[in-house]
């Protein structure tokens, strides 16, 4: 069946819906990597967006239930160029197609992906609805499109309740704000129980815990409108326990700080993002999945520091506290997808844990 | 940590003559690095002995010496020009290895020189089978189960151990040299017995074969800081098993996850972390289909034939960057010069799919086998980029040039299901026809699968190109399927054929339907930053993105294609070298062509790159969105050429010698009315189409005579036949292919040979130089050694041959360059061949007369006269130095190859020898091709009856200057009968003393087997072969054998000169 993309400037691009037929308004946003579609559907950072892969052929492999970074796909909605529809790998549970359909997500084949991500690119982030139905009047569509925003979406995407993932002799509480598996996972394989909470958590909850430390994950959404999160990540940061935190953790640290936020143009969405750490000078290539970032200006010399910067655009992607055991990074030390060039910050964790 | 102020000057290796495994991509890689150099205000000293290549311009390094490529000349080097350092990461294994010599022995380090790049310990770990082993072991990075040997015996052992098969890998040496599959003890004793000798340090790997894993290669960089990054990775579509050069190659992996990706991504980073990898460097793995198990294969810790591919297939320029990296800069301290916002330390993102397709010389050695191991056979290839599989399979199929433009079947389609089956077990260079051909018979993609390892998804694609055939076959062509079948770059000419219709209908029903190519641009980071890269690839159903706004004259140039044997890297150099000059005139310059190894497709060279199949309907797709004020075809060799009427058809202005003229010059009646029309002669000869005529023209002429179909390239055909029976054998292999055009029967005479080069304008010609075969007539030019200036041609004679050359010029209304080729014959000259167009030795002569040929010819065409450019019209002036350009042959690479010259071209490559005096000139010509005499004072002499009294005074130089000689009877005899010593040694089938015994004991120097013509006798095949799979210098002309003796003789002194090019007098 034809689908179509409405984008919110009024163009309209046609495709094929592969997935489901359900018709969906989103943000629109392009990820450039060019392996790990299973990953990136199943980010829960992703609520609220339709993600455009760069890479023109998606299905190659199918889909790898153990790949999935949650429980389901979080993507609003899916496009790309086209949907391989036999994949080939001896881990292959199902087909992406299938996936897809399974899960409710609409899709769309046969779209100039390049020419979409150029306009993302020209344009910003831009909203857009995918649907199969064919419009008389657009206008009331176009409305309907530009007003939708990305809102509340930590509450959809954070677990119901507490949970424990691996053993060990260290314990630490991550928080889950739409968490990557792979973050409690690497921490479980470094001899960690980890606690995963609710974003709604309340820090006594967690100094009370007898934690060893704290990890914020990654998420969803504009941090600014998290303020009763923001609230709790204030009194976290003072009690003394170490705190390492990913992506909206990282952001939600900050603006706990008084710091600000900004939205990018079409922000960080891919597997090959230099990251340089300001102290070493050593540079790696990172998963990145982000549309906000930390204001520069806005960061107190008095409180803390720009730990790692964007190679490509100067962007703070690290922080670290001077005057509390906490370390934020914007990228994804967790990766999947991506490169495990900066695995290590979870070791530098644990270390900032046992210097306790 | 920024550049490194102490590196002042610096000695750049080059790789050497073009042989199969070290192509053009050392080029292309060398000359990016010394132009980065230059660009850091470093003195850069080159030593390359490939004068067909534009590193060695003048202008591309500040000195420049075409030397031989061995240890004492490039020590001699280093003591004359006190280079602070060198960099041998940019020469493939040849500058390696030298470097790695000039290290051992300490020369280095007592010249106070460093090695920059990737340091001598590094190349010694990733090099040494061992130590490499050991290593890998070290950080935990898996090998397949191996020993390393030094006797056969040890092989066997183990193989037994681990069992078979197994594979042998000799250490040092260039394109897996050697190396080979053993199924059973016989074959490892043979396998491991040639590897030993071949290998530098007598050393083999034997490893468990992991034949039919996947096979996945990463290019990684990694700076002196330690930062790393992959560039690209790229899968194999063949499984282990077949050389990765000889593979067909996807960019980036197709059928790993993001976990197999990651796995092995990270191995590489750890490894090349693990070697202190200062550059590029290339990691090559097996991965298991059925698991995460992986092993590291090989690594090469320096630029290679694949991160040329991952450069081009990215536009990440590695070879810059490895410069770059060697002076001391990080990776996040160079700025990507394709987006201008990213660094170097920015991991390239493709939103396309790029296959490479390797181009085989079984075309030039009908009896070669074409049987594809771990050996790798090709000489060059293409690379087609497409924003799906099946279309950069399709273009690259047809980029080939081998007049294939689909997945042809039509040879195969007599086989049943069982012998193609059969015959999908079989590796060779038809393996995708018969995968195509089995999914028309409806075999099944998994049993496909099963046969050939090939990892289902691509044979799914394929399958896609098969369905859409029957499509095409069995549908009403609507438009909707006609955007299907381009969507799949199905040419026209198929998509008629398919359809019954004609390719001009289809075009039509096209262009009514606005079914268009348009082109998209290759920017290193799928479109995140605005990349103005001029570098385009096409697809249908996309957006265009060429901006074509600019007020300057648009000149379109066509590239040469894949690297051939008869159409080589010269090629490129004149094309490289045509833009440069349009440039500089301030036109705008458009380059097509399809070969990733070169520096054409480099993307700053021309200011738009089309990364395209050089056909008809490919160009016409990029003459329609550009429009260009002209195209100039004669730079290009016959690739290009071929081009010429179908430009002409598009409305596009030829620029240079007019298609008429061009045509002129290759049909043969014409031709021989000009040649009337100008009384010049050349040997009588007679077009022909059927046996019957061939032998009566033959028998009209008088043997011997040549046999060969007009319109080729590199002699492709051409053969002496010496009575009927050849005319026989020869017709039923010509005719085996279509010919449109007669084929032509010459008069052969044994004279001397002579080629000259000349720009034309519509005034006058300059001849740069007038070169002079030391192989008579007979012997292909390509194959020849040619000397600068001629050194036993008289001076009339050299005064009938300038003033032909104007009146052939002329009468063919030539503008641009002419290339025409002499005998001399008795004092007489006739003229055997004219090319209206650049040739293989415009790059040799513009560098060895300092006249810059291809600008002068490229201005001449753009209308500016020779004399408004300041150069006079005749020959000009001879040079002071000589200078010598000897061919090089990759025979040992091609099983089965008949090794002996010929009227059909064989080398691979060529090398200079340059100097003052003409005897230093030819024998540092012969020690650049790789020889290294005297040693043993060994030779083997075979020599024909008709030749034997011709022989005797060769036979007795050799003999005085210490060589003993050891031939079969007939020649024995023929020399002890004149006072000549020798040895006897048996004939092969003897049970003792044979000649193949005494070559394995590696103590002979030179084999002179001068073979019979077409009476291809078994043994001397065999001995040939023999010879060269033994790694002892063979020669099958007594000219050359003579120039041998003649250069030994006179410089016992060896090399007492270096010569810097851009100051010759």
């Amino acid at each position: 069946m034809k689908g179509y993309l409405i984008l919110e400037d009024g163009q309209i691009l046609t495709g094929e819906s592969v997935g489901t037929d359900r018709e969906i308004i989103s943000e629109f946003v392009f990820n450039t990597s060019m392996t790990g579609y299973v990953e990136v559907l199943t980010d829960p950072s992703y609520a609220g967006q339709s993600v455009v892969m760069t890479y023109p052929l998606i299905g190659n492999y199918g889909v790898c239930l153990d790949d999935q970074e949650s429980n389901k796909p979080y993507v609003a909605g899916f496009v790309v160029n086209e949907l391989i529809e036999k994949g080939s790998n001896f881990r292959k549970n199902v087909e992406l197609k299938d996936y897809l359909k399974e899960h409710d997500i609409p899709c769309l084949q046969g779209i100039d992906t390049r020419y979409l991500t150029k306009i993302i690119r020209n344009k910003g982030c831009i909203n857009g609805m995918i649907t199969t139905k064919k419009y008389d009047d657009l206008e009331s569509v176009l409305e309907k499109i530009r007003q939708y925003r990305v809102k509340g979406v930590v509450a959809q995407v954070t677990c119901q309740h507490a949970y424990k993932v691996g053993t060990g002799v260290r314990r630490v509480a991550l928080y889950d704000f739409g968490a990557k598996k792979n973050i409690a996972e690497s921490l479980a394989k470094r001899n960690i129980e980890v606690t995963v909470f609710p974003a709604s958590t309340p820090a006594a909850t967690i100094m009370n815990g007898n934690f060893d430390g704290i990890m914020l994950s990654n998420g969803p959404g504009d941090p600014d409108e998290n303020q009763e999160i923001i609230a709790e990540m204030k009194k976290l940061a003072a009690s003394q326990i170490p705190i390492f935190a990913i992506c909206l953790g990282h952001q939600l640290m900050a603006l706990a700080h008084g710091f600000t936020t900004e939205k990018m143009k079409y922000g960080h969405h891919g597997a090959n993002h230099p990251v340089k750490n300001l102290q070493t000078g050593r540079v790696y290539i990172s998963t990145q999945n982000h549309n906000y970032v930390i204001c520069e200006e806005s960061i107190d010399p008095l409180i803390a520091k720009p730990w790692f910067k964007n190679v490509n655009d100067g962007t703070i992607e690290g922080i670290e506290y001077l005057h509390e055991k906490i370390k934020t990074v914007q990228f994804h030390p967790e990766a999947c997808a991506g490169p495990l060039d900066t695995d290590e910050l979870f070791d530098e964790f644990v270390k900032m844990m046992e210097d306790k | 940590m920024a550049k490194d102020e102490s590196i002042q000057k610096v000695l750049v290796i080059g790789s050497g003559p073009i042989i199969i495994g070290q192509a053009a991509e050392f080029d292309y890689a060398g000359t990016q690095a010394c132009r980065a150099l230059k660009e850091e205000g470093i003195e850069v000293v080159l030593i390359n002995s490939n004068p067909a290549t534009i590193m060695t311009d003048k202008d591309i390094a500040d000195k420049v010496y075409i030397e031989p490529l061995t240890v004492p000349v490039v020590k001699k080097l280093i003591i004359e020009e006190k280079p602070d350092s060198i960099l041998p990461t940019l020469g493939g294994q040849n500058a390696l290895n030298i470097a790695m010599a000039l290290a051992d022995e300490g020369f280095l380090e007592e010249h106070h020189v460093r090695t920059i790049g990737t340091d001598t310990e590094t190349i010694k770990l990733a090099e040494d089978r061992l130590e490499f082993k050991k290593l890998m072991e070290r950080i935990g990075e898996p090998c397949a189960p191996s020993i390393v040997v030094n006797h056969v015996d040890d092989a066997l052992a183990f193989a037994d151990k681990i069992g078979y098969p197994v594979v042998v890998r000799p250490a040092y040496t260039l394109g897996g040299t050697g190396g080979g599959i053993a199924h059973d003890a016989v074959q490892l004793h043979d396998i491991c017995t040639n590897g030993l000798r071949l290998s530098r340090v007598s050393q083999c790997l034997i490893e468990k074969s992991i034949a039919g894993w996947k096979e996945v290669e990463y290019e990684v960089m990694r700076d002196g800081a330690g930062n790393c990054i992959t560039v690209c990775n790229m899968e194999n579509m063949d499984p282990v098993g077949v050389h990765t050069g000889d593979s067909i190659v996807v960019a980036p992996s197709q059928t790993l996850a993001d976990k197999e990706y990651q796995m092995l991504r990270s191995s590489a980073l750890n490894i090349i972390s693990a070697l202190h990898i200062k550059g590029g460097c290339n990691v090559q793995y097996a991965l298991n289909s059925e698991s995460f198990e992986y092993c590291v294969i090989e690594v090469n810790p320096r630029v290679s034939r694949s991160s040329a591919l991952a450069s081009k297939a990215t536009g990440y320029p590695i070879a810059k960057l490895a410069a770059k990296i060697a002076l001391g800069y990080r990776l996040d301290e160079i700025k990507n010069a394709v987006t201008g916002k990213t660094y170097a330390s920015y991991e390239p993102a493709l939103d396309y799919v790029v296959c490479k397709i390797p181009k085989w010389p079984f075309d030039k050695f009908v009896g070669a086998s074409r049987k594809l191991g771990t050996q790798m056979k090709a000489t060059g290839e293409v690379m087609a980029i497409c924003n799906h599989f099946e279309g950069a399979l399709m273009k690259a199929l047809r980029s080939l040039e081998q007049n294939v433009y689909y997945l042809e079947g039509s040879h195969l389609s007599e086989l049943a299901s069982e012998q193609l089956k059969t015959k999908l077990t079989e590796v060779d260079d038809q393996r995708i026809f018969v995968i195509a051909q089995a999914l028309r018979q409806g075999i099944s993609v998994t049993e496909i699968h099963q046969l050939t390892k090939i990892d289902s998804w691509f044979i799914d694609r394929i399958k896609v190109l098969i369905e859409m055939e029957e499509r095409l076959k069995s549908e009403e062509l609507s438009v909707q399927l006609l955007q299907q079948a381009k969507k799949l770059q199905f040419p026209d000419r198929v998509i008629a054929q398919f359809t019954g219709r004609s390719e001009d209908q289809i075009h039509q029903l096209r262009k009514q339907h606005h079914i268009t190519a348009s082109y998209q641009i290759v920017d290193t980071c799928a479109a995140e930053f605005d990349a103005m890269t001029p570098y385009y690839y096409s697809v249908y159903g996309g957006m265009n993105e060429v901006t074509t706004q600019n007020p300057k004259q648009k000149i379109m140039v066509l590239g040469s294609g894949p690297i051939r044997i008869g159409q080589g890297i010269e090629f490129d150099y004149c094309s490289v070298h045509c833009v440069w000059a349009l440039k500089a005139a301030g036109y705008d310059t458009i380059i097509v062509n399809n070969n990733p190894e070169t520096v054409s497709t480099d993307f700053d060279i021309a200011d738009r790159l089309y990364f395209e199949p050089l056909t008809p309907e490919d160009v016409e797709n990029i003459v329609d969105i550009e429009k260009p004020d002209g195209a100039i075809v004669q730079f290009g060799g016959q690739t290009a050429i071929k081009l010429t009427q179908a430009l002409t058809k598009m409305g596009v202005k030829i620029l240079g010698t007019d298609a008429d003229d061009v045509d002129a010059a290759e049909d043969r009646e014409r031709f021989d009315e000009i040649l009337e029309k100008c009384h010049i002669d050349r040997p009588k000869g007679l077009t022909v189409f059927t046996t019957a005529e061939a032998l009566k023209a033959a028998n009209e002429l008088g043997y011997p005579v040549l046999i060969r179909p007009s319109y080729v390239l590199g002699g492709a055909g051409m053969e002496i036949a010496l009575n009927d029976g050849d005319i026989r054998k020869f017709m039923e292999i010509i005719n085996r292919q279509f010919q449109e055009h007669p084929i032509l029967i010459d008069k052969y005479l044994s004279g001397k040979e002579v080629e000259v080069d000349a720009i034309c304008d519509q005034n006058g010609i300059l001849i740069p130089g007038i070169m002079e075969h030391v192989e008579r007539a007979g012997v292909h030019s390509g194959d020849s050694i040619s000397v600068y200036p001629p050194q036993k041609i008289k001076t009339e004679i050299k005064e009938i041959i300038v003033d032909y050359t104007q009146r052939l010029a002329k009468a063919l209304h030539v503008i641009g360059l002419i290339n025409i080729q002499f005998i001399v014959y008795e004092d007489e000259v006739y003229v055997i061949e004219v090319n209206p167009r650049s040739s293989r030795t415009i790059p040799y002569i513009s560098k060895v007369t300092d006249l810059p040929v291809v600008a002068i010819a490229t201005k001449v065409i753009m209308g500016q006269s020779i004399e408004d450019q300041g150069y006079h019209y005749g020959l000009a002036p001879e040079k002071e130095t000589v200078a010598v350009k000897m061919p090089v042959f990759s025979f040992e690479k091609i099983t089965g190859a008949e090794i002996s010259l010929g009227p059909e071209m064989k080398s691979t490559g060529e090398v200079l020898g340059i100097s003052k005096s003409a005897d230093e000139a030819i024998y540092k010509a012969f020690m650049a091709t790789g020889i290294q005499l005297p040693k043993k004072k060994k030779i083997i002499c075979t020599v024909k009856d008709s030749s034997k009294a011709e022989f005797l005074p060769i036979a007795r130089q050799y003999y005085a200057f210490g060589y003993d000689i050891y031939s079969t009877e007939g020649t024995y005899h023929f020399l002890k009968k004149h006072g000549v010593p020798a040895h006897l040694v048996n004939r092969i089938d003897d049970k003792t003393n044979t000649i193949f015994d005494l070559m394995l004991t590696d103590t002979v120097d030179l084999v002179i087997d001068i073979p019979t013509r077409n009476n291809n006798l078994k043994d001397g095949f065999l001995i040939r072969r023999f010879a060269v799979e033994a790694g002892i210098p063979i020669y099958t002309s007594l000219d050359t054998a003579k120039a041998l003796i003649d250069s030994l003789e006179r410089r016992k002194k060896g090399i007492t000169t270096l010569i810097d090019i851009t100051q010759l007098k």
